[in-house]
């Protein structure tokens, strides 16, 4: 049995890990990494974040061939679909990263160590985490474990029929009838996925709205075009139950309107995530999580535990990969004695789909809820020069702004490349820039992020291009 | 709300934060103590306007314009309570100007108040640039010893340890100020004398049992001086008087200051109508003073003005002194120790309790003759109080 010492042991090498584990690194600290699956980066890169963008993109490339072309004036009769090469393509993308991942881990003269990590108490002043035969001792335990799918009573997962997200990113064949519980990003890209590559995707969401939480106009619009893409919505509905039949599975929906039976081949449940701590070892600590099995830590990070922290999707907040790296490099700053913060405020969000959704900041519903006013700006790309030419004009974005000053509250985008505009957005909101900023700010044309800028504009009913 | 330097006399332009009584963040009640200001004549003490979040926005020492302001209440917000943690988020964070992203966290690293730092950017939002140039002010570095030459380094080190440089305080600049006014812009000669305390002692003895039993207050030298000094400027009208550009101001009441020390420095409060106050009302008002000196708490009133002056040395065992005008006025009166001598009277060697007196008076408006007879005045009335006495 060895033992060694750190100054920090970091449990979990996903986004929000092995990111503090480099800032402490950097800033000096001898730090340790301990990772229980083969690869690092977590779920975001190796079952999240980073396969179900690769195979968002081959799928899109697909329909793109077999829908889109054709209007560019290119034909292409005989498109097929080679799905175990797109899975090696995506399979080749994750051990890319993960592999890039443990040379930076070399690089900063990160020890990392492959293993279960559990919590075991004190010894002396320092922490002590036993993985496997080893024991390691630190003067500080950052928990970084993350969180893992909610199974539901009534479906359990079974790898087969009744899936969760990471299988749904593994499927050998294209299912022809899938099921999505779960109107979400999850539930959406990857529905959007199968139905591109050929599947029939109903998705069921038990609230009134897709992507909940978002602004309800670009949910709106988000629903309108999947419908077009071909994937049936059903909003305000149950699944109720499943009965596995010769034909298939027998899917039993409720709504208000009343019973509906579907026979589909595959559930993907994507209902939600739950903070992963089991096996932690917390109460060796003496740590209790919430009813969501979250931690609750203190403006350092650190939880009731004095020398255990904890980030991500362990602590309350989105359960977003940027925002446990953010949490990580301000973790091992304040750990060195810096006077970092994370701005919860500009933190962006984005679903991937077709057109991306893309937000931050304020929503009008919680600036309406906070009695805050406020004053919005729209710019469709319909009216978009580079939209119109690349093909895609569906989409707007909308600027919410202080009436007095123009400061910028929020930035919701619905529309090609979401993704990438909402940089700016969150840049500006970041630096508390106002209308007024974007207004002196030139934007070079023709490109997507001229909407924004126009957006901003009409704030004050001075967009050029509406 | 602001919390602003109030108007605390007409001369008074500026003012240094003393003490802030609370920490910047924490809930104030309404009328709460929040700091002491320290003016060139007195110190004021402000307290809260309403309850709420304070935020400090000047630290103590830092001098300050009258009207500015200095901190801010937000009864809105409700801040942190004494010994508990900081609170995390703060409402107030939203008042402050637009800054850069990595603002908050250097000027925080860096202990800037980012309230003190000026911004240059597009509506005055606070760029990282502008706290690189409040990092390296002129005003900062100024107050940092000046280094010294290379090769003396060792030494220089050392010297750095046997010195300690403070900034003088808003009083003592004050202070210095007015004794090297006084020293340079008067004639200032002093005039010497001694005083036989023998009657007065046993008149004070005889009845300092009755007088404290009546009036709640201890009989001294002090109300005798002060009425012997009242009585001997109506004989020498130009010792109460002053120059006044071109002319002399001749003063028909007698306002006697009388110096006071304390650990905040030396102030002169004021005794009104000295000349007709009566003995045990001049004993009371010197106590007050004295008290309200020690804990700061004199008001502008109480110091303004005065005609004369009157300085004890004496309490703190000076035989002989000459003291310094305090201008305008033209003359002022240093008593001293009351000391056992060997005198001849009658041509007799005798014990008598002496206290010598001297009087500095500007010479530009008071002759030599007047100085030296208006202290024998003061001599006569002292040494026979009856006489004083009766002439009121």
């Amino acid at each position: 049995m060895s033992e060694r010492n750190f100054d920090l042991i970091v449990i979990g090498a996903g986004p929000g890990g092995y990111v503090a584990a480099i800032r402490a690194a950097q800033l000096g600290f001898s730090v340790a990494l301990v990772e229980k699956r083969e690869t690092l980066g977590g779920v975001c890169l190796n079952e999240g974040c980073i396969p179900s963008k690769a195979l968002l993109e081959s799928s899109e490339q697909y329909a793109k061939v077999n829908n889109e072309l054709a209007d560019h004036g290119i034909e292409v009769p005989n498109a097929t679909l080679n799905l175990n090469k797109m899975m090696a393509r995506k399979e080749g993308v994750i051990n890319k990263l993960t592999g890039g991942i443990s040379g930076l881990m070399k690089k900063n003269k990160i020890s990392v160590i492959s293993g279960t990590a559990t919590l075991s108490g004190k010894d002396g002043d320092l922490q002590q985490v036993t993985v496997g035969e080893q024991t390691l001792h630190a003067n500080s335990v950052l928990l970084a474990t993350g969180s893992e799918a909610i199974e539901l009573p009534h479906l359990p997962f079974d790898g087969e029929t009744v899936i969760n997200a990471r299988e749904a990113l593994s499927l050998q064949e294209v299912p022809q009838r899938l099921l999505v519980v779960g109107g979400g990003v999850i539930g959406l890209e990857l529905g959007s996925v199968w139905s591109r590559l050929g599947a029939e995707v109903t998705v069921v969401e038990m609230l009134d709205q897709l992507i909940p939480l978002s602004d309800p106009q670009l949910a709106q619009m988000l629903q309108r075009s999947l419908k077009k893409q071909g994937l049936n919505i059903h909003l305000k509905t149950k699944l109720e139950k499943i009965e596995k039949k010769e034909e298939g599975v027998l899917a039993t929906l409720t709504a208000e309107k009343g019973e509906q039976q579907l026979t589909v081949d595959k559930v993907l449940v994507a209902t939600g995530r739950r903070a992963q701590t089991e096996g932690l070892g917390l109460a060796a600590v003496g740590l209790q999580p919430n009813q969501q099995g979250q931690l609750k830590v203190d403006e350092n990070y650190q939880t009731a535990a004095s020398g255990i922290y904890a980030i991500g999707d362990l602590i309350p907040g989105p359960m977003l990969a940027h925002k446990a790296s953010e949490e990580g490099v301000v973790f091992a700053e304040r750990l060195a004695g810096q006077k970092s913060k994370v701005n919860y405020d500009a933190i962006p969000s984005v679903t991937y789909t077709w057109p991306e959704v893309a937000s931050v900041g304020r929503s009008e519903e919680g600036l309406k809820r906070d009695s805050i006013e406020f004053k919005t700006g729209k710019f469709f790309f319909a009216a978009s020069g580079r939209a119109l030419a690349s093909g895609f004009s569906d989409g707007f974005v909308k600027v919410l702004a202080s009436p007095e000053t123009g400061r910028i509250l929020g930035i919701h985008i619905i529309g090609p490349h979401a993704s990438e505009l909402i940089a700016e957005a969150t840049t500006v909101i970041s630096f508390g820039g106002s209308v007024h900023d974007l207004a002196v700010t030139c934007h070079a044309h023709p490109t997507l992020a001229e909407a924004i800028k126009e957006a901003a504009l009409a704030v004050n009913g001075e967009a050029i291009h509406a | 709300m602001d919390i602003i330097v109030p108007q605390v006399g007409e001369s008074i332009v500026e003012a240094e934060i003393g003490e802030w009584f609370k920490q910047d963040g924490e809930q104030v009640e309404k009328d709460a103590l929040l700091l002491e200001l320290e003016t060139e004549k007195i110190n004021v003490e402000l307290n809260a306007e309403t309850s709420g979040k304070l935020t400090i926005l000047a630290k103590q020492g830092e001098v300050v314009k009258i009207g500015a302001v200095i901190g801010r209440i937000d009864p809105e917000a409700v801040g942190s309570r004494p010994e508990r943690q900081p609170e995390k988020k703060t409402a107030t964070a939203k008042e402050l100007p637009p800054v850069n992203p990595a603002v908050p966290k250097l000027a925080a690293e860096s202990g800037i108040d980012l309230a003190t730092v000026s911004g240059s950017g597009r509506d005055g939002r606070i760029l990282v640039d502008d706290l690189l140039k409040k990092q390296t002010s002129p005003e900062e570095s100024a107050t940092k010893p000046v280094e010294p030459p290379k090769e003396q380094e060792d030494s220089a080190v050392a010297e750095a340890e046997r010195i300690k440089r403070v900034p003088m305080t808003q009083i003592r600049k004050k202070i210095a100020e007015r004794l090297l006014m006084a020293r340079q812009q008067t004639a200032m000669l002093t005039t010497f004398n001694e005083i036989d305390m023998s009657r007065v002692i046993k008149l004070r003895n005889s009845h300092k049992e009755a007088f404290e039993k009546k009036h709640g207050v201890p009989l001294g030298f002090m109300s005798f001086f002060v009425k012997a000094t009242a009585e001997a400027l109506k004989d020498y009208p130009e010792v109460n008087a002053q120059i006044d550009g071109n002319d002399i101001l001749y003063h028909y009441y007698y306002d006697i200051g009388v110096a006071v020390g304390s650990k905040r420095g030396l102030v002169v409060p004021v005794i009104r109508d000295a000349d007709r106050m009566h003995f045990d009302e001049v004993e009371k008002t010197i106590r007050d003073f004295a008290a309200k000196a020690e804990t700061g708490k004199l008001s502008l009133e109480e110091l303004q003005g005065g005609t004369f002056t009157i300085s004890n040395g004496g309490i703190y065992g000076s035989v002989l002194s000459t003291p310094l005008l305090n201008p305008p006025q033209s003359g002022i009166l240093g008593m001293h120790a009351i000391k056992d001598r060997a005198v001849v009277i009658h041509g007799e060697i005798v014990i008598r309790p002496i206290m010598n007196v001297a009087l500095s008076y500007d010479h530009r408006i008071i002759d030599g003759q007047q100085a030296v007879s208006f202290l024998k005045q003061i001599k006569l009335y002292i040494e026979d109080p009856e006489e004083m006495l009766l002439e009121m």
